[in-house]
């Protein structure tokens, strides 16, 4: 007898499965199956308890559309990192003009190849686009008060490693464009007094845009930052399960002597 | 109850820790967390610091900045630039060349002091705002940026627009009869020589300690 138990969506009656009568014990093999394959990686790991801690939580009164703005800029994430694993299958970082040439064939020639390289390059506007207003949901309501200020603090690391992924990124398809944008801006890195001088050797590999430049760039694109952003969403989504989110600014705590007189 | 704040003997024997031995101070449980924090630390130093050392080493690295023929001396003057193509990054083709504009020394607009290396100017197509790619214009006689605007006038000074100081340059001389190209080198608002600073770094006034010269490109005394 599988030991799972989900709560039961809120479904109209009629939809609702109907009550078993005594005497009809058969459930359907399959379903059953696929419970009991769960229970037994449940029984070892406990995950399920997880889960409901993840999935059904309290929500306040008021919640709405914006909310999931959060949950739209983790998706963008999602996809970012899908996309660019399947584009890695054919980009090849090589500043003598290996690395255009392979965006070119990327672009050209793969079988969907121009539509995987579209979502990922536009996708990292949206993805840009989406943190900014989660920021703003976040700030005009208030979200970022006593208990959430760390959530707020690993927000903004979120958003300096999201646009160092896009300065790290425009760089490779290594065109007039990303190399003359990419040279700007390392040099405005290089503006910060006293430490940038040395920034900028640190991006350029050296005192000139050379053959390691771009190696460099897709290292820190494709794994330093990704790396850090997973483990930074993971820690910002415990933080929302465990805290739990505001309610809106406008949402006014029920006073319990009012409802008492009301009813 | 007893006082847990109490101060302890710092004897192990004093406490009455089973197996403790005469003057020992150090109890075995601690003993072995700072050893296993220890070990723990030194492993992972083992391959976090030579992999940081292997990542900022460009920094340090001095970069060649080798002589290049650019072609034979008579073939500039000290009217106008004829563009030439140096490579600054070996290994990566034509994204490694860049553009010098090269003229004969002209003593009645040229002030600064005459040298063995300034025969003929050699002025770098690195704009001096940012970095893009400037394009000496002879109908304006001057250098204009793409970019955000920048404008130099015929000795590479700044005219308008952004830029911080004047283009840089590089050393010339001449070897049988042939002008050759050599390192980069930075000026403030006197064409005096400064070590190479990246664009957007100013060298006139306080600029020159605000942005330091760094060790990967080769160092002028003093500068
Ligand atoms: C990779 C980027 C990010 C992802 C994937 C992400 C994801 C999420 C998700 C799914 C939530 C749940 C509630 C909601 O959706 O509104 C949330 C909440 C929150 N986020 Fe983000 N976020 C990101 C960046 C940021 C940034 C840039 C900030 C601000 C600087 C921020 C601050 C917050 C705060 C304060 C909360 C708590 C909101 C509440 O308790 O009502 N996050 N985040
Ligand atoms: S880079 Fe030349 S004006 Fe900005």
């Amino acid at each position: 007898m599988p030991k799972l138990k989900l709560p039961a969506p809120p479904l109209p009656d009629r939809l609702n499965p109907r009550p078993k009568r005594p005497g009809s014990t058969k459930t359907k093999p399959l379903a059953e199956a696929g419970i009991s394959a769960i229970d037994w990686v449940d029984e070892r790991t406990s995950l399920s308890q997880g889960a409901r801690w993840m999935m059904f939580r309290k929500i306040p009164k008021g919640t709405n559309w914006f909310y999931t703005l959060g949950s739209a800029t983790l998706f963008a994430f999602l996809s970012q990192t899908v996309t660019g694993v399947f584009l890695a299958m054919y980009y090849r970082p090589d500043a003598a003009g290996g690395a255009y040439e392979s965006v070119r064939y990327i672009t050209n020639e793969v079988f969907l190849g121009e539509f995987v390289r579209g979502m990922h390059k536009w996708g990292s506007s949206v993805m840009v686009i989406l943190i900014f207003l989660h920021m703003a949901r976040t700030f005009f309501f208030g979200a970022y008060k006593y208990p959430r200020e760390l959530n707020w603090v690993i927000g903004v690391a979120l958003l300096v490693l999201t646009m160092a992924m896009s300065f790290t990124g425009y760089l490779l398809p290594f065109d007039q464009r990303s190399y003359w944008a990419t040279i700007v801006g390392v040099n405005i890195n290089g503006t910060g007094p006293f430490v940038g001088p040395y920034l900028s050797d640190f991006l350029r590999a050296g005192p000139e845009f050379g053959a390691t430049t771009l190696a460099r760039f897709y290292a820190i694109h494709m794994l330093l930052i990704p790396g850090i952003l997973a483990a930074l969403i993971g820690a910002h989504l415990y933080l929302v399960a465990k805290l739990g989110t505001t309610a809106p600014p406008w949402i006014k705590a029920d006073d319990p002597v009012q409802k008492e007189e009301k009813a | 109850m007893p006082d847990r704040h109490q101060t302890k003997s710092k004897y192990t024997t004093d406490r009455r820790i089973p197996g403790a031995f005469e003057g020992e101070t150090v109890t075995r449980r601690r003993f072995m967390t700072a050893s296993a924090h220890t070990y723990g630390g030194v492993a992972t130093m083992m391959f976090v610091l030579p992999s940081l050392a292997f990542a900022l080493g460009p920094i340090f690295e001095e970069q060649d900045q080798p002589w290049q023929d650019v072609g034979a001396a008579d073939e500039f003057d000290e009217k106008s630039y004829i563009p030439k193509t140096i490579t600054i990054a070996s290994g990566v083709g034509e994204a490694g060349k860049s553009t010098v504009y090269m003229r004969r020394f002209d003593p009645k607009i040229d002030k600064e002091p005459k040298d063995e290396y300034n025969d003929f100017i050699a002025v770098s197509t690195r704009c001096m705002h940012l970095g893009c790619p400037v394009r000496y214009v002879p109908a304006a006689e001057r250098f204009i940026c793409p970019c955000h605007g920048g404008v130099y006038n015929f000795r590479g000074e700044v005219d308008g627009g952004p830029p911080v100081r004047p283009l840089d340059r590089f050393y010339t001389r001449v070897r049988g009869g042939r002008v050759e190209v050599g390192p980069r080198f930075s000026v403030n608002r006197e064409i005096k020589r400064f070590s190479p600073r990246d664009p957007g770094q100013a060298l006139d006034g306080i600029g020159q300690y605000l942005y330091p010269a760094r060790p990967s490109i080769r160092k002028l005394p003093n500068t």
